[in-house]
């Protein structure tokens, strides 16, 4: 059943990607590349539209006109090639609240195609790693909001996928536990998974390798947060973004 | 394939044990539904259909046949040769009544002062049978005075009335195929229309859509529990009315089986139309109850007859798909016929279902397309 290992230079690609919804362009004519093992910030006020241009990327919505691959794959002619190939944690919980930590992750584990034998070695690591042993038993639902996302987070991993898409994923946490949670997406880069994250902190763009800003559907500025930072003369990714919002026309949703 | 579903259906599965309350009341409610409904309402009814077989043929007979022609309760459907030929017509469905007149009901009542005339009704539904019994009885009586007039020795028209496929009255014939119909659509349309909707409102929809899950996989993992619980609602509503209500079953208990799972799946496929256009849990609750619980209530005959509504509500009534299964059960449990005559029900239930999922396959796609 499985494709043939596909050879691809870039992570994601996209070229001159667009959605329409009637009159209105909430995407236009984007372009960009992002390499494997890259951490890659997209970020954009509300409305800007990084969210449909992240659906696109993940097959859950039709591109308008324009391409863009994914692992290698085309988003619109192979979306399910794509979803094998790819992690998904969204800004609202990716977890079953009335199921217990062990029984979301055999299940996510489960309809990714794990073994058994998988899933018991995968989730005993897993549980070992967040610390969280104690609690495998515990409905998710009495977990701190910290913990929760950390575990969303491992459990959209847990199939190794070559791609991880983050959408604001550290919404109404701590900074501390922000933090930790940006350690276990370096741990992941470094051991070679490609992170495409929207945020709304800036702080946490300065993280990203490189970074990208949608203002009204189009891409206004992408490079490394120290090279957006100099070319716009400002002292943080804060004053970079707010410069660049400003010149937005469209109201935000 | 396989595993992903298992892994599904189990923590779908979950979902519903965890819900305790919920749990009892599906379970509970079609015990409670059983008894309450015990005490059905009665009502007037008009235009009934009935068939007369006058095997006199007199101008005695000829005026009682006018007399009852010319009540606001009867429309004579049909004349017939003989009684046999009604029980064919009781069985499709067609009539309400029979009456059959006697030989020589004229020179009877001349020369004995005294006829009969045979009432058969169709009590499955008590309500209706029994009353549209009393009226023939009011009618004769009636009649039987207006004759009377001017005579020294009054004449007697004394009806025998019979009651056919539920001698006893029994209520529970009426509602326990009510009650079916009610349950399985509230466990069907509203358990499953509400569990999908759930997803897209906690934002787990997204992680589905985003796994190599296939969208029917995901429909047909969520509404497999739903199926196995009316399953089992099925089998304790029949055990609870022949061994509690002592209701027997007449006909083919595999059928009934069967085609009780037919309306579960056509259930089942509207609780996936009214998910498929709603995002919250409200709206798909308000949906089901005004879209689907009333209706079944008010339109499928269970509650009150279809033959007394007026116009647009019964043609109405029959996008009621509670309506075709009630007919089913009523037939198939109750009067004990088989396929050949329930074929136009069953087709109905089957292209309902096959417009509900075509219907929500549409949506979905639709959704992919402009989101």
């Amino acid at each position: 059943m499985k494709n043939p290992e596909k050879h691809y230079e870039y992570a994601i690609t996209a070229d001159a990607l667009s959605k329409h919804f009637g009159d209105f362009t909430a995407v236009d004519r984007i372009t960009f590349n992002v390499r494997r093992g890259e951490i890659f910030g997209f970020l954009g006020a509300n409305g800007a539209g990084k969210t449909t241009a992240m659906r696109m990327l993940c097959g859950l919505s039709k591109p308008s006109s324009g391409e863009a691959t994914v692992a290698g794959y085309d988003v619109a002619a192979q979306p399910e090639d794509i979803k094998r190939n790819i992690g998904y944690m969204s800004q609202k919980f990716s977890l079953y609240e009335d199921l217990t930590v062990t029984e979301n992750i055999r299940f996510f584990a489960g309809i990714y195609g794990l073994s058994d034998a998988a899933i018991r070695e995968k989730s005993a690591s897993l549980l070992r790693h967040l610390q969280l042993e104690a609690e495998k038993n515990k409905l998710v639902q009495s977990l701190p909001l910290g913990w929760k996302q950390k575990l969303a987070f491992s459990i959209a991993i847990i199939h190794e996928p070559k791609i991880v898409f983050l959408d604001e994923p550290t919404g109404g946490v701590d900074p501390l536990t922000r933090r930790e949670f940006w350690e276990m997406i370096y741990t992941s880069a470094r051991q070679g998974t490609t992170i495409f994250v929207t945020t709304h902190y800036m702080d946490e763009a300065e993280y990203c390798h490189r970074v990208s800003i949608m203002v009204d559907g189009r891409i206004a500025a992408l490079d490394t947060p120290a090279a957006l930072k100099k070319h716009f003369g400002a002292a943080s990714m804060n004053e970079v973004f707010l410069q660049l919002a400003r010149q937005a026309t469209r109201q935000a949703d | 394939m396989k595993e992903q579903f298992l892994a599904f259906v189990r923590k779908e599965w979950f979902h519903i044990w965890r819900d305790k309350k919920t749990l009892f009341i599906l379970f509970g409610l079609p015990v409670v539904q059983i008894i309450i409904f015990g005490f059905a309402l009665t009502n007037e009814i008009k235009n009934a259909r009935i068939a007369v077989v006058d095997r006199s043929r007199d101008a005695l007979s000829q005026q009682y046949i006018q007399r009852i022609e010319a009540s606001r309760y009867f429309d004579i459907e049909s004349m017939l040769g003989s009684a046999n030929e009604a029980d064919a017509e009781f069985r499709k469905g067609k009539i309400k009544l029979v009456v059959v007149i006697p030989e020589n009901f004229g020179s009877d009542i001349r020369h004995q002062n005294k006829t009969q005339v045979q009432v058969i009704a169709d009590v499955s539904d008590p309500n209706t049978g029994t009353t549209l019994g009393t009226y023939i009885q009011a009618i004769t009586a009636d009649f039987q005075s207006d004759i009377n007039q001017g005579q020294k020795l009054p004449y007697t028209i004394q009806p025998e009335v019979r009651m056919l496929y539920n001698p006893q009255l029994k209520g529970a014939y009426n509602f326990v195929p009510g009650v079916m119909a009610m349950v399985l659509m509230l466990i069907c349309t509203l358990m499953t229309s509400i569990a999908i909707v759930k997803e897209k409102e906690t934002g787990t929809m997204e992680v589905l859509l985003v796994s190599p899950l296939k969208p029917v996989l995901v429909i047909l993992a969520k509404s497999t529990p739903y199926l196995l619980l009316s399953a089992v609602n099925i089998v304790s509503i029949l055990l609870l009315s022949v061994f509690v209500l002592g209701l027997p079953i007449a006909g083919n208990l595999a059928l009934l089986i069967g085609l009780s799972l037919l309306f579960t799946i056509t259930s089942l496929s509207f609780g996936m139309l009214i998910s498929s256009i709603t995002a919250s849990q409200q709206t798909a609750m308000l949906i089901s109850l005004m879209g689907l619980f009333l209706p079944t209530l008010m339109l499928s005959g269970f509650m009150f007859p279809i033959e007394n509504m007026p116009l647009p509500l019964k043609v109405m009534s029959n996008l009621v798909p509670a309506k075709w299964y009630f007919f089913i059960v009523k037939a198939v449990m109750i009067k004990g016929v088989g396929m050949a005559i329930i074929w136009k029900e069953t087709l109905i239930l089957t292209v309902m279902t096959i417009v509900f999922l075509a219907l929500s396959i549409r949506k979905y796609n639709i959704r992919l397309a402009n989101h």
